[in-house]
């Protein structure tokens, strides 16, 4: 078997839970754009180059009121602030990635970051083409997802009322996993805490940028204590 | 759709621009992963574990806890979530098993 497609079939199964998210987010953002007067290649065209869940749905907002690019901008950066962390955790991971890297760059998602950063290939597996393929086959999940809800949208009659909650527990059973694999909790703990006491103070629109700040505090001021404890 | 095309194509442009600055930036600002400040990996040691407890609250940041249904079918499945995983500790089955629950949940008993 070529490396290539033995990366392929070890990503395969970790991209399952989010075939299934993404299929469905993909397949709601379709049909919204197409409810807003924005046809199909209009919608597949956002989820192709844009790529960021939660933004393109704030981004039918943005095509649907007056025209204003700098603050489509500036949203956008505040909304996908998050990602910041993300960069800063994959640095050493996508470190030698070569031509692959700008792709994983471009291509992390909220998903495929928390499969990726705590998952090591099985062994015998290249691991920068277990990361690109995983990104890939989320990729082409969400504009598939998109694609279909976008043209045959219209036709649903099953209730998927509810489907979005597979993120949740995709990102739950990753806490439990890395939980698991760690003595050192004080960062997870941080993160689930901190972010919660921002949201109750600031509110579900505001509290992603004040949380990130304060988890930053809050780590760097126990850096010695933490740093000991912590295992890759 | 109230914009033209060439307005609607410089928003998602936009959006575009802005998404890729928030994924890169650390990558520009620290090209050389030999040359990065300890401080900067200590954070990327702990910022993993940090930031998927931040996803969690925040995939579940719309949930009310002061009107009805209290957060009950989130806090049900989450639970559901984590007492499967720590039984079974397969991670398909939580995840798949704690979806349908949800659904169920909200779609009939908390109707």
């Amino acid at each position: 078997m070529s490396p290539k497609l033995r990366a392929l079939k070890a990503a395969f199964p970790y991209t399952i839970p989010i075939w299934a998210g993404f299929i469905f987010l993909g397949f709601a953002f379709g049909i919204l754009m197409n409810s807003k007067g924005y046809s199909a290649q209009w919608s597949i065209l956002m989820s192709l180059i844009i790529y960021a869940g939660s933004m393109q749905f704030v981004a039918v907002n943005l095509l649907t009121s007056v025209f204003n690019p700098l603050n489509a901008l500036l949203i956008t950066l505040v909304i996908n602030a998050r990602h910041l962390f993300y960069g800063v955790s994959m640095l050493e991971k996508y470190g030698g990635a070569g031509w692959k890297k700008p792709y994983l760059i471009f291509g992390m998602v909220d998903e495929t970051f928390s499969v990726l950063c705590s998952t090591e290939p099985p062994p015998g597996v290249d691991k920068y083409w277990f990361m690109f393929f995983v990104t890939l086959l989320d990729h082409i999940y969400w504009v598939a997802g998109t694609a279909l809800g976008a043209f045959f949208g219209a036709m649903v009659s099953f209730d998927t009322k509810g489907i979005d909650f597979v993120m949740t527990a995709l990102f739950v059973v990753i806490f439990i996993n890395q939980w698991k694999s760690q003595q050192q909790h004080s960062p997870a703990l941080a993160g689930l805490a901190l972010s919660l006491v921002c949201l109750l103070i600031f509110g579900p629109q505001g509290f992603i940028i004040p949380a990130m700040l304060l988890i930053v505090v809050v780590l760097s001021i126990f850096r010695k204590r933490i740093d000991k404890g912590v295992e890759i | 759709m109230i914009l033209s095309a060439q307005q609607a194509l410089v928003i998602i442009a936009a959006v575009c621009i802005g998404t890729i600055l928030t994924r890169a930036l650390p990558f520009i600002l620290f090209p050389d992963q030999n040359a990065t400040p300890p401080y900067i990996v200590y954070l990327g040691k702990v910022l993993p574990f940090a930031a998927i407890g931040l996803l969690v609250i925040y995939c579940l940041r719309n949930v009310s806890l002061l009107s009805a249904p209290y957060g009950l079918p989130e806090a049900i499945a989450v639970l559901f979530v984590i007492a499967l995983h720590l039984w079974k500790n397969n991670s398909l089955l939580s995840i798949g098993g704690g979806t349908v629950l949800y659904m169920l949940l909200v779609q009939t008993v908390f109707n």
